[in-house]
């Protein structure tokens, strides 16, 4: 069987800059792996991509039910691309309540790929069609592909010896076969997986492979699509890549501060979406002495990490924002005891319970001030999937140095996203060094500042001579002793703030991307990094005289921060939430920014941040974010 | 630089100068209130830590908040004063990093089985090798004498001036179900005892659980006098001995024998072929839970050491499969970083 032959000569080849493709079906179908693997065909193809996957919160939700929606969009390019596009220019529907949940999102004129067999009365009433949306027209502004997926899949099965059942399910790699011949790729990388992967099944394996090659095969035959689409391979630095999520970038960052700090890691964790994959990943490598703690509860990862922290290992726990919410007084006594670990925080939406599933940038305001007393800790935010392996290590260079709990601020769309990323070289990572005390002090102080960076001596049990006490009670200076003293209170704290504060003299400064002073300054933090760089390439594309820069370091500021800020005449601040950072730097810097804000559980669209731009240089008028007639309702 | 090692000398005593009492006694001045039953226990506790024969820095205490957290302030060792009910957690982060330390958590009746009763079950669950003391006085002291969760049922207090509606925790119960594998029961004012216990349970691989009523002259003021005072002891409270049949009294002329399920008092027992013999290495939970059941004024109350168990124990386990995951697979961390795809984009 021919699974490579060259595209039909009278097929016409349109070359494109950029596509954004949705994959979408139940929850049940497979949607997250055939986006994977599309995903990875297409790094190795050489483009650049950006990844979103989106699934619902309930893990099986009935069968074609709207609630049970899982979907995985990408966005890939012959150019630097660092969102996951706005509007998907084809989505592959594998039932109706996909296509329902969907197509709200398509561009007009979108190619629409649906399997028309699963469009049955029954699924039709589930997905809560009248009628076929594929008969009445009013699917009219897309061009529709209806394919007959499960019978395809079904004929290229035959001769398998599998229950139905499980044919059923190698339909999306009928589709993901159709969808890489759609767009030029080759189905080597996949089949390579599928024999890894179900080299032990061999019938699944020759059934996931029939699949493919039908699906790819189909696109070749039928004359159905009059286009096959090209999208060249973009230019970017030359080096060794990789795909990466941010969860994985994470894990790696951390595990790769315990090599360069030569301190076990030890890693307590309640399970919590979106941050268990931290765990799974950590947990898998016992053999670089990683001790991972499923804990009882959040409060108690919290505390076993302070436990191993105060043992002298590279302690870190991970969870979401409900979970920081217990963990808050525990990490107030971290702070008191001056130990340094870092708290994983993968945001998502909230209040309460929230949206497990869906992303939000809400915890900026609890990291920073979501305990009793004052409590000044460090924060960090990494702004891409692979930037979380970069910054993971600089918690950790921070933590250790000043002797400071520092919080990571990841989010679920950092965290579930991926991206390429080029690897890094360890040798060009530092070392990290760590505050211990010396062990031949005599009358040791556990309290007693390095007069430069106000650390107190990291004194692990163990060590003889350096016995001492502490706890959640006020310290007196140096000696470590219970002090109910006044004067000692007032200077304790402010100690333990500006050894926080100094650390602003240990960070890079801001960088700027456009103009040095202009019109506007988009300036973010986190996640949405991707869609503020590229609105204001494109305002600037325009000829306006916008900037950008992103926040990652969010306790201390970037020492410069207030000095770019005057550099504009106007600041626009969107954030994934109510103006947290918009707040924080009109307060610190007396700045009138103006905040943009978005909690819808999606990640800002490009060309939203464009509109609040034009809005803001008084091109338009007020600018209203714009949810479409049926935007996606997964895991409501 | 790497953390300074241990110097690993955890009990053969070879190199180690001779430590005694004062060794073990902070410069910190003791603050509970005079006449408190915590006077009794740290007396022991710094009585019996030399014969573990371990040096001082390889001991550290960890308390949470309550009267009997105040203890780490007064042992010579590595002390952590934590916050309420959370202190099994921070020694579970201790203990799992840190195998050759030996690890005692003090806490109390409020602080362990109100606010921190689910870590507390935890932590004996997993039988990490740990010692947990629980100080119960039956009444919160340092908030001032509200009830606690082991106050008898009518229990008049400033927070309940018409007596709790509520039954009590039986503290020994509760580490038996838990999973504890060594479980013991001792009195402050009987401080020979207690010391012993406390060595018991100190030299126990896996979780040790000690109870140890202990009297609040403030607030709580003669909880236990009833069986406990000197001159009814021999007759209302049962001192638990490995392998010997359950008998009490000033003569230990009365006996406890089964009836049916039922524990029950035989006065003036001439013989001892028909009492219950206490056996606390057996596996089954069954005697441990007749003993924790027993309380006046229906029966003597038993002290000393319920349950004594082997078992696989926590931080043993997880550093066997960091071992064994060492010995499958070098940590290289490179083919970690790479993946299991990459591509190579050239000039």
């Amino acid at each position: 069987m021919t699974t490579e032959s060259p595209a039909r000569q009278d097929r016409e080849v349109q070359r494109l800059e950029r596509v954004t493709v949705r994959f979408a079906g139940d929850s049940g179908d497979g949607m997250q792996l055939t986006g994977t693997q599309f995903t990875k065909t297409t790094a190795i193809f050489g483009n650049d991509l950006a990844t979103l996957p989106d699934f619902p919160a309930e893990i099986r939700a009935p069968t074609g039910s709207l609630p049970g929606v899982s979907g995985f969009q990408i966005s890939f390019s012959s150019s630097d691309i660092r969102t996951p596009g706005d509007q998907p220019d084809a989505l592959v529907a594998m039932n109706p309540a996909a296509l329902k949940t969907n197509i709200g999102d398509l561009r007009p004129g979108g190619l629409v790929i649906v399997d028309e067999e699963e469009f049955s009365r029954s699924n039709l009433k589930k997905a809560g069609y009248e009628q076929s949306p594929l008969e009445d027209g009013t699917l009219s502004a897309f061009q529709v592909v209806p394919i007959n997926i499960t019978r395809q899949n079904e004929l290229a099965l035959e001769e398998v010896d599998l229950p139905s059942k499980q044919k059923f399910q190698s339909r999306n790699f009928y589709a993901l076969g159709l969808v890489l011949w759609l767009y030029g790729r080759s189905i080597e990388p996949t089949v390579k997986w599928a024999e890894a992967r179900f080299g032990r099944n061999p019938a699944v394996l020759d059934a996931n492979l029939r699949a493919l090659k039908a699906g790819y095969n189909f696109g070749d035959t039928t004359e159905l699509f009059q286009v096959r689409y090209e999208v060249p391979p973009a230019t970017v630095e030359p080096g060794l890549y990789r795909h990466i999520s941010g969860n994985e970038a994470t894990a790696l960052g951390f595990l790769a501060a315990s090599i360069k700090a030569d301190l076990p890691l030890f890693y307590a964790s309640y399970p919590i979406t979106p941050a268990s994959d931290v765990l799974h990943e950590l947990s898998r490598h016992r053999n670089f002495g990683v001790k991972t703690f499923q804990a009882e509860d959040e409060i108690a990862a919290m505390g076993a990490a302070i436990g191993a922290a105060y043992g002298g290992s590279l302690a870190l726990t991970g969870t979401s924002g409900p979970g920081l919410a217990l963990k808050s007084e525990a990490l107030n006594l971290a702070i008191m005891t001056e130990l340094p670990l870092v708290v994983i925080d993968v945001q998502r939406a909230g209040p309460s319970t929230g949206m497990p599933t869906k992303t939000e940038q809400s915890d900026l305001l609890q990291a920073m001030f979501g305990r009793n007393g004052d409590s000044a800790i460090a924060i960090v935010a990494p702004a891409t999937p692979a930037d979380c392996f970069h910054m993971a290590i600089e918690a950790y260079r921070i933590a250790l140095k000043y002797m400071v709990p520092v919080i990571y601020l990841s989010d679920g769309y950092l965290g579930n996203g991926s991206e390429p990323w080029k690897i890094p070289d360890m040798g060009d990572i530092p070392e990290i060094a760590s505050h211990f005390a010396d062990p031949s002090t005599t009358d040791f102080q556990p309290y007693k500042r390095d007069p430069e960076t106000l650390a107190r001596p990291w004194a692990i049990p163990g060590t003889p001579g350096l016995e001492h006490r502490i706890g959640g009670l006020e310290k007196s200076s140096e000696t470590g002793d219970i002090s109910y003293e006044p004067e000692n209170h007032h200077k304790m704290t402010l100690y333990r703030n500006n050894r926080v504060a100094n650390i602003q003299h240990d960070i890079p400064p801001l960088e700027v991307q456009g103009p040095e002073s202009g019109d506007l300054l988009v300036l973010g933090w986190g996640g949405t990094y991707g869609a503020i760089v590229s609105a204001a390439e494109n305002a600037r594309a325009q000829g306006k005289s916008v900037a950008s820069a992103q926040v990652r370091y969010l306790n201390p500021f970037p020492a410069n921060l207030g000095e770019v800020l005057s550099r504009y005449d106007k600041v626009l601040i969107p954030e994934l939430n109510m103006g947290q950072l918009s707040m924080l730097v009109r307060a610190k810097y007396l700045v009138d920014a103006v905040p943009f804000n978005k909690i819808a559980g999606q990640p800002f669209k490009i060309a939203e941040i464009e509109a609040k731009i034009d809005e803001v240089l008084g091109l338009r008028g007020p600018y209203e974010l714009d949810f479409g007639p049926t935007s996606n309702l997964g895991g409501a | 630089m790497t953390a300074p090692a241990t110097n690993g000398k955890t009990g053969d005593g070879e190199e180690l100068p001779v430590l005694t009492k004062k060794d073990f006694t902070s410069d910190q001045e003791v603050r509970w209130c005079p006449g408190c039953g915590d006077y009794a226990i740290l007396a022991q506790m710094q009585k019996m830590l030399p014969d573990l024969k371990i040096p001082r820095e390889n001991i550290a205490f960890i308390s949470g908040i309550g009267c009997s957290s105040r203890f780490p302030y007064y042992v010579e060792t590595y002390g952590f004063h934590s916050i309420h009910g959370r202190a099994p957690t921070i020694a579970t982060g201790l203990k799992l990093t840190r195998p050759e330390l030996t690890v005692f958590v003090v806490t109390g009746d409020g602080d362990g089985l109100s606010i921190g009763g689910n870590h507390l079950l935890h932590a004996m669950r997993r039988n990490l090798d740990i010692t947990i003391i629980l100080f119960n006085n039956r009444i919160y002291g340092l908030t001032k004498g509200q009830f606690s969760p082991t106050s008898e049922l009518g229990k008049v207090t400033k927070s309940s001036p018409y007596g709790t509606t509520e039954m009590p925790l039986n503290p020994t119960r509760i580490a038996i179900a838990a999973g504890a594998t060594f479980v013991a029961r001792a009195v402050d004012r009987d401080t020979k005892h207690l010391e012993q216990v406390l060595y018991e349970a100190a030299q126990h691989k896996g979780t040790s659980f000690v109870e140890v009523y202990q009297n609040c002259n403030i607030f709580n003021d003669g909880a236990f006098a009833a069986f406990t005072d000197k001159d009814v002891r021999d007759d209302r409270m049962l001192y638990l001995e490995d392998g010997q049949p359950l008998r009490f009294g000033k003569e230990r002329q009365h006996g406890i024998k089964l009836n049916g399920f039922l524990p029950e008092v035989e006065w003036d027992a001439p013989e001892d072929a028909e009492l219950l013999v206490h056996d606390a290495a057996t596996p089954h939970t069954n005697l441990a839970n007749i003993l924790a059941h027993m309380d006046y004024p229906d029966f003597p109350v038993p002290v000393g050491i319920f349950r004594r168990v082997e078992a696989p124990r926590y931080e043993e386990m997880l550093e066997e499969q960091v071992q064994d995951a060492r010995e499958r697979a070098a940590p290289e961390f490179e083919p970690l970083l790479h993946g299991s795809e990459t591509w190579r984009v050239n000039d």
